[in-house]
């Protein structure tokens, strides 16, 4: 009852649309540059897998995915450790400035990185964490950290507070409760927010750029830097964005059951 | 559930608040601290009071100008895309499988766009695009439609606004597909008894029940939106001329291109400011939503 008319052609529709232009970049990242820039082709007629090599064999291409992978892991662990306490105290508690304290933390999720990039620069510069997966990691808090608390939060809230007074009549210190009681009755909740933890760092590229300059590229940043200078070269550049979707598919498809309530924050 | 007020709850906090703090307030005040001075490179900074807000705010001046000319090129792009992608979503969630292996295969699917990292989303349909070696492109010339977008502000535009809907409209209809899935069955079968019409199910029941995760579709759309940067830029560099050059673009372009940063700070923080208020809009009707559904909950 809950679908509409025609709905098979509308989905399908628009499935296509979606993986079109991915299915082009597959395409093309198995093509040699002759065949791109001479013919209209399909599907590769001479398929060949020398742009992928190239990216495995030259330490300055696949140490750039390594880059990234170290910075949104670390970006995950430290967002998810945080935030999980102030989820429950947001969840739980009424405490002095609460409600504007959740506001300002939502505000920086949407604070523009364009505003924050000049600044990051200085301020990890004189820390000394420029050029590390640190620096990143740390400025990418600023948007995940708030995201994290606020999915958070609308998991604890669904946990009945019975649970806790009973752990703490059961003679359960505090850290004892959060662990072994609250973090397994919220795992799926947490792996959501750690799936968008991973996401909105993976997917970002102007802090990760500007905070970065040899030692911590990012894939991304690798990416149309080197290809600028060598010349327009189309395979290659397809099969480093063919490369940098596949960790985004594979967590996809391991939190595919949780997608739809995490999208709704939780909160559904 | 009523809350118990417990102060101590703060020490929960406070990890999380110095976090965001020592990333949002520190950097922050060097931007006020910029946008109150000038400099002639050195590191050598003069007092400037508020002249550079009162150029920004002034059409006449160039940086007034540009200014609000990215800004009204930003605000028509949000609304543009949030009247496509909306509906749009809304329609792709409603068409979404009842059950079977389908339903997963449409969530991956639907959710790749949004986890492909931008400047590959850019890089996707600036290739996707190209009238040489991209089929959009192609097929567009193909069939007799002059399509450039390197050259044509207008194909420009359009590339633009199709790559957003590409790459987010699965999340409104992820939005919205949780919203449905929260409607209780029994709902559907009284509308059946009263032989209500699929569009008065629509409007009675599914609309309704969607109006939470729609806000925040909203909001995070508008949001993401009106700070985007990085897929035009790929795209179209903020060109041609400055017909894409969106208020990141431009703030980027002040403060990393020309290392103006008096000017780049000023304009961050009127930039912040217009997104701190629709936040807070926002915020508020939220909340008030969630109040007003509580005592009907129990």
């Amino acid at each position: 009852m809950h679908s509409i008319p025609g709905r098979r052609i509308i989905m399908t529709v628009f499935l296509v649309f979606l993986l079109l232009p991915i299915y082009w970049l597959v395409n093309m990242s198995f093509k040699t540059n002759t065949e791109i820039v001479s013919t209209m082709t399909l599907w590769p007629h001479q398929p060949t897998a020398a742009n992928y090599m190239r990216i495995f064999t030259d330490e300055s291409w696949y140490s750039g995915y390594i880059n990234s992978l170290k910075y949104v892991i670390i970006n995950t662990v430290i967002s998810i450790a945080v935030a999980l306490p102030a989820a429950y105290a947001f969840a739980r508690y009424r405490f002095l400035g609460d409600k504007h304290l959740f506001f300002w933390l939502l505000s920086n999720r949407m604070a523009p990185a364009a505003v924050y990039a000049l600044p990051f620069f200085n301020l990890y510069s004189a820390i000394g964490l420029f050029d590390t997966p640190w620096a990143v990691a740390l400025a990418h808090c600023i948007f995940n950290v708030p995201l994290a608390v606020w999915i958070l939060e609308g998991f604890v809230s669904s946990v009945p507070r019975e649970i806790d007074e009973t752990a703490f009549l059961d003679g359960y210190s505090f850290p004892r409760f959060f662990i072994k009681i609250l973090v397994p009755l919220i795992a799926s909740g947490i792996g959501v927010a750690a799936f968008f933890c991973f996401m909105f760092s993976w997917v970002e590229l102007l802090l990760a750029r500007t905070l970065t300059a040899t030692e911590a590229k990012p894939i991304s940043a690798i990416m149309t830097r080197t290809v600028s200078a060598a010349g327009m070269d189309w395979g290659l550049l397809a099969a480093a964005g063919v490369l940098t979707i596949i960790p985004g598919a594979l967590v996809i498809w391991f939190v595919r059951n949780y997608i739809a309530r995490g999208f709704a924050l939780g909160r559904v | 559930m009523e809350k118990t007020i417990n102060n101590k709850a703060w020490f929960l906090v406070l990890p999380v608040f110095l976090l965001v703090a020592f990333s949002a307030i520190i950097p922050l005040m060097t931007v006020v601290n910029y946008s109150l001075q000038d400099t002639f490179g050195n590191n050598q900074f003069f007092w400037n009071g508020v002249g550079w807000f009162k150029e920004l705010l002034d059409p006449s001046t160039d940086l007034g100008g540009r200014f609000l000319a990215s800004l009204w090129r930003n605000l028509i792009f949000s609304a543009v895309i949030l009247a496509i992608e909306v509906p749009l979503g809304i329609v792709v969630a409603l068409s979404m499988p009842r059950s079977g292996w389908t339903v997963a295969l449409c969530l991956v699917v639907l959710a790749l766009p949004l986890l492909i990292p931008w400047n590959v989303v850019g890089t996707i349909w600036q290739i996707f695009g190209r009238p040489d070696i991209g089929l959009l492109g192609y097929v567009l010339n193909r069939i007799g439609i002059d399509y450039n977008y390197v050259s044509n502000e207008f194909d420009a535009w359009m590339t633009v606004i199709v790559m957003d809907v590409w790459h987010w409209t699965s999340l409104v209809a992820l939005l919205c597909y949780a919203g449905l899935k929260s409607i209780p069955d029994a709902y559907y079968q009284a509308a059946q008894i009263d032989g209500a019409s699929r569009w008065a199910v629509f409007t009675a029941i599914q609309l309704p029940k969607m109006h939470r995760v729609l806000l925040i579709a909203v909001l995070l759309r508008f949001m993401d939106s009106f700070m985007i940067y990085t897929e035009p830029f790929v795209v179209t560099g903020g060109g041609p001329g400055n017909s894409t050059t969106f208020i990141s673009i431009e703030l980027v372009k002040i403060a990393l291109g020309q290392f103006d940063l008096g000017k780049a700070a000023a304009l961050s923080l009127v930039y912040n400011l217009i997104i701190l208020i629709v936040c807070w809009v926002f915020y508020t009707i939220m909340t008030n939503a969630g109040a007003e559904r509580r005592p009907a909950k129990k």
